[in-house]
């Protein structure tokens, strides 16, 4: 009994935190009783040190340091042999497992349930503002959802959705065993839970949650109550796995490409989270910063946003939105990867202009953060900045407007196999270039004086990010649901899936471009009447985009359960994930393979992308060569 | 387009007929006009009451001009190509032609949107120096923001002892240029009048500005649209535009004292700026020093 509650798993996490919490009053109550203050009255204390204590305690006890520890310690340590791949039955799922392929469902699955639970919040925001002088919930628990939907969603769901997409198939279309870092990649998993439960816990805290919005203003999130540190570390939580994650693809892919995968043979996917991860190391340490800077303000009276003591307001938005603007290609980058690896297979055509789509991408991590002080046009910084940000602002719509231009020429004349994945995808282009237009009208900063911090923001935002990212997001999970799963999805719903969430979204948002314009703020939990109508219809749009949804999660439960099994390539695609078993074998690929041409030589007579060493595993990637031996 | 064909001259699709592009182009350029002429008979404004209004109502009208024909040229290919291009029984196998990229169209389509973009970023730079230019007359208005009302002070005139008039809901005479500046006390808000299709957040420790010249009489919303606490969405007040005569009697009626002497305003730079009773009426920090680099720049 003693022996199986000291191995490492959940139960030793869970059974830790307590230990966590109790090493918090350890530390807290003899300084506070040291300095004269009541040593237990005041929780808030404790509290903000249990919340750094506590997850670390569960972390040890999972056992997710336990290398470090034994190899520290210099006890013999166990050397990742990756003989804890795989996962035998659902319950290794529960568990700390360095393969990259059970990490990429655990990231899917648990980013998918906040997609809901956010999604749910939303729905339950809609409800407050179906109609003016709503009464559904006050005002302060109000500005608690949409300050906790757009956290959830953002750091919660779509960064890591992308990250878990990623980490499945990234290393099988290199050709690589596993990240190069299997037990970091563990570790930046379990990071996750840890901050989604901070963020949903602090509902609990007194004085309700966070309710400054996501973006957390100073001195408002200085001075508001306890549930302000439950975002404030939360975010820590979430940024320090984005970081470690992207760290880990950064060494993965430049030090674990197969031999013959020159960086201009790697799938756009790939180069689309090589992007991202430089934009994640870069950035994410700056709102780790901000959030400290709060943290201190509010533990410690450090008043760097105090302007009565000297601080300085202005400064947390410069930091803040340094990350949180390339934050917003974090969000996107890793979509565009999606939506190039679909169309090219899907169109049966090579990506249109494949260098230029790579070299875009890195255009956009330079430009991206050139950009920030755009989220400040109207906050009274020096006005000599939003010309200089005007114009790069606007000129980032150029490497993005190559990109979609590609996308298009890769579809001219194509092949189109016009299933879900596909579907999506198109539905992408198409949306995603409205929140692109909305984004150049808003650069304008004549404009953007009016419209800032208005519904044409919200409009714009879920645009690109619901339009944009979601989209892709769904594209690429029913892309590869096949390898990830072994099963097929029920491609009938899928459409249904697809339709139901195209009309829905944009009843939803369309309209609020208007609302915005004609006058009605963001963030306010009640609304003049001449506001009424409008809301009333994108109030129920919204609840038929939240009903969507729920034919995606029963068609991928049931699929998964009981869909038909999957071959190895359903797609006929021409990348290495294709090249092996649906789902892969547990060390993905048995022999080495050889990169000997471009990822995506769809029509070239006998083109192929790898090469296996025993030469018994020749991909049979049934491009033009196979059409032209069964003619 | 370079394009490599198979030795088997397999049977790729034939590009589109000459006849076929110029019904797509047809199709597109009518959509576009129906699109513009649709995005520019949408009511999307509140009623213009400021002069800047007009200017950026236009930028807005030609903005849409600009992006319509964007969006439809995306959503016509890709629903041409869905329609068209979509696979059926029989192409199970097959695949497009192996067309990898078209420089000139690689050129075009990267020198076209810069050439409009660099336009429309000349335009909006143009229009933001224009409303934010300086006029003579300026009226000066003190407008502070706090968790969750407004109050505006007219340091230019005071009541017989000498404190400038100070009221909670905003009264302008039309036809007078207004500069605004900007103080909070607490948090940060943002004072915006969607009439005048401005706004500026308040922030404590500075002094933020911006200018208008209402053009029309009649009463608009004053709006706080910056999240500041579980208030937020009731922080409204009433602008009121009136009549120069009219304004001359609010003013009386206020208190207003033409002969009073005016007290000096004295702004204590008090101990890291903690919010004082300024003698000129409202509430507000006194200015720190870097604050005023801002004032000089202020909305341009």
């Amino acid at each position: 009994m003693i022996a199986r509650l000291r191995r490492p798993g959940l139960h030793r996490g869970i059974l830790a935190i307590p230990l966590g919490i109790g090493f918090a009053y350890a530390i807290v109550l003899p300084i506070r009783a040291a300095s004269h203050y009541h040593p237990v009255l005041d929780g808030t204390a404790i509290l903000q040190v249990a919340m750094i204590a506590a997850p670390f305690a569960f972390l040890i006890g999972l056992g997710a340091f336990d290398y470090w520890f034994y190899w520290a310690s210099g006890r013999p340590s166990r050397p990742e042999d990756h003989s804890g791949h795989g996962a035998r039955s659902w319950k290794d799922y529960f568990r700390v497992n360095t393969d990259h392929k059970v990490i990429g469902v655990q990231y899917v699955v648990h980013s998918f349930l906040y997609f809901l639970i956010g999604g749910l919040f939303a729905m339950l925001m809609r409800v407050q503002l179906a109609q003016p002088g709503g009464k559904f919930v006050d005002a302060n628990t109000y500005n608690g959802l949409f300050s906790v939907h757009a956290t959830v969603l953002i750091f919660l769901f779509v960064i890591p959705v992308f990250a878990g997409l990623a980490n499945f198939v990234l290393p099988l279309m290199i050709g690589a065993p596993d990240m190069a870092f299997p037990r970091l990649n563990a570790l930046s998993f379990w990071l996750l839970p840890i901050a989604g439960l901070m963020l949903l816990g602090s509902f609990f805290a007194p004085g309700g949650s966070f309710a400054s919005g996501w973006t957390a203003y100073a001195p408002l999130s200085t001075t508001a109550p306890i549930g302000q540190v439950f975002f404030t570390l939360g975010v820590q939580f979430a940024g320090a796995s984005s970081i470690a994650t992207a760290l880990n693809f950064l060494v993965t892919i430049i030090t674990m490409r197969a031999p013959g995968m020159s960086f201009f043979r790697m799938p756009l996917l790939v180069w689309a989270n090589f992007s991202t991860s430089l934009l994640v190391v870069i950035a994410t340490p700056f709102i780790a910063a901000s959030q400290f800077f709060v943290l201190l303000d509010r533990a410690l009276g450090f008043n760097f946003f105090n302007a009565g003591s000297g601080g300085d307001v202005l400064m947390y938005q410069h930091v803040f939105w340094f990350y949180s603007h390339p934050a917003v290609y974090i969000m996107m980058l890793p979509g565009f990867g999606i939506i190039s690896e679909v169309i090219a297979v899907k169109a049966r055509k090579p990506i249109f202009g494949y260098r230029m789509m790579a070299f875009s991408l890195l255009a956009i991590v330079i430009l991206g953060f050139t950009v920030w002080a755009h989220h400040m046009f109207t906050s009274g910084m020096p006005g000599w900045l939003r010309d200089p940000m005007m114009i790069t602002t606007a000129i980032i719509a150029v490497p993005t407007g190559v990109k979609i231009f590609s996308w298009l020429a890769t579809l001219w004349r194509g092949v189109l196999h016009m299933d879900t994945p596909m579907l999506w995808a198109m539905g992408f282009i198409t949306m995603f270039t409205l929140g692109g237009i909305s984004g150049v009208m808003l650069a304008m900063v004549p404009f953007d004086l009016h419209v800032s911090k208005t519904y044409f923001i919200v409009a714009h935002i879920h645009y690109v990010l619901f339009g944009g990212s979601v989209f892709t997001i769904f594209a690429g999970v029913y892309y590869w649901f096949p390898k990830m799963t072994g099963r097929m999805y029920d491609e009938r719903l899928g459409k249904w899936h697809f339709w139901t969430t195209l009309v829905f979204f944009n009843a939803t948002f369309a309209p609020m471009h208007l609302i915005g314009i004609q006058g009605m703020p963001r963030r306010v939990a009640d609304y003049s009447s001449q506001f009424a109508t409008w809301n009333l219809i994108i109030s129920i749009a919204s609840w038929g985009l939240g009903l969507s949804t729920l034919i995606f999660i029963y068609n991928m439960v049931v699929s998964w359960r009981g869909g038909p099994r999957a071959v190895a390539n359903p797609w006929r695609g021409l990348t290495l994930e294709w090249q092996v078993s649906s789902p892969p074998p547990i060390f993905n690929f048995d022999s080495l393979p050889t990169i000997v041409g471009g990822p995506y030589e769809y029509g070239v007579p006998g083109a192929v992308h790898a090469v296996f060493r025993d030469g018994a595993d020749v991909p049979a990637p049934a491009t033009t060569r196979a059409m032209v031996t069964q003619e | 387009m370079a394009e490599t064909h198979g030795s088997q001259a397999t049977p790729h699709r034939p590009p589109p007929s000459r006849r076929t592009l110029l019904r797509l182009l047809a199709i597109g350029v009518l959509a576009a006009v129906i699109g513009i002429v649709f995005g520019l008979l949408i009511p999307w404004f509140p009623p213009a009451a400021a002069t800047q209004a007009h200017t950026i109502d236009t930028l807005y009208y030609v903005l849409i001009i600009a992006t319509v024909p964007i969006f439809v040229l995306v959503t016509t290919v890709v629903l041409f190509s869905g329609w068209r291009w979509r696979m059926r029984p029989g192409e199970e196998r097959l695949d497009g032609p192996p067309i990898h990229g078209s420089t000139q169209l690689e050129v075009i389509w990267t020198a076209l949107p810069s050439a409009l973009i660099a336009a429309l970023v000349v335009y909006a730079a143009i229009v933001l120096a224009d409303i934010g230019a300086k006029q003579p007359n300026e009226l000066k208005i003190g407008v502070t923001g706090q968790q969750f009302e407004w109050t505006f002070s007219y340091p230019t005139y005071h009541d017989a002892a000498g404190k400038p008039i100070v009221a909670y809901q905003l009264y302008l005479p039309i036809n007078r240029p207004v500069v605004f500046e900007i103080h909070s006390v607490d948090v940060i808000h943002t004072f915006w009048v969607p009439a005048f299709r401005i706004q500026e957040d308040a922030v404590p420790g500075l002094t933020t500005s911006f200018r208008a010249t209402p053009d029309r009489l009649g009463t608009y919303q004053v709006i706080c649209n910056q999240l500041c606490g579980y208030g937020h969405s009731t922080m409204r007040t009433t602008l009121h535009i009136i009549s120069a005569s009219a304004f001359s009697s609010w003013l009386t009626d206020h208190g207003y004292s033409a002969g009073a002497q005016t007290t000096s305003i004295q702004r204590k730079p008090a101990p890291g700026g903690v919010a004082t009773e300024i003698a000129d009426g409202w509430t507000g920090y006194a200015p720190l020093p870097k604050a005023q680099t801002t004032t000089k720049e202020g909305t341009q």
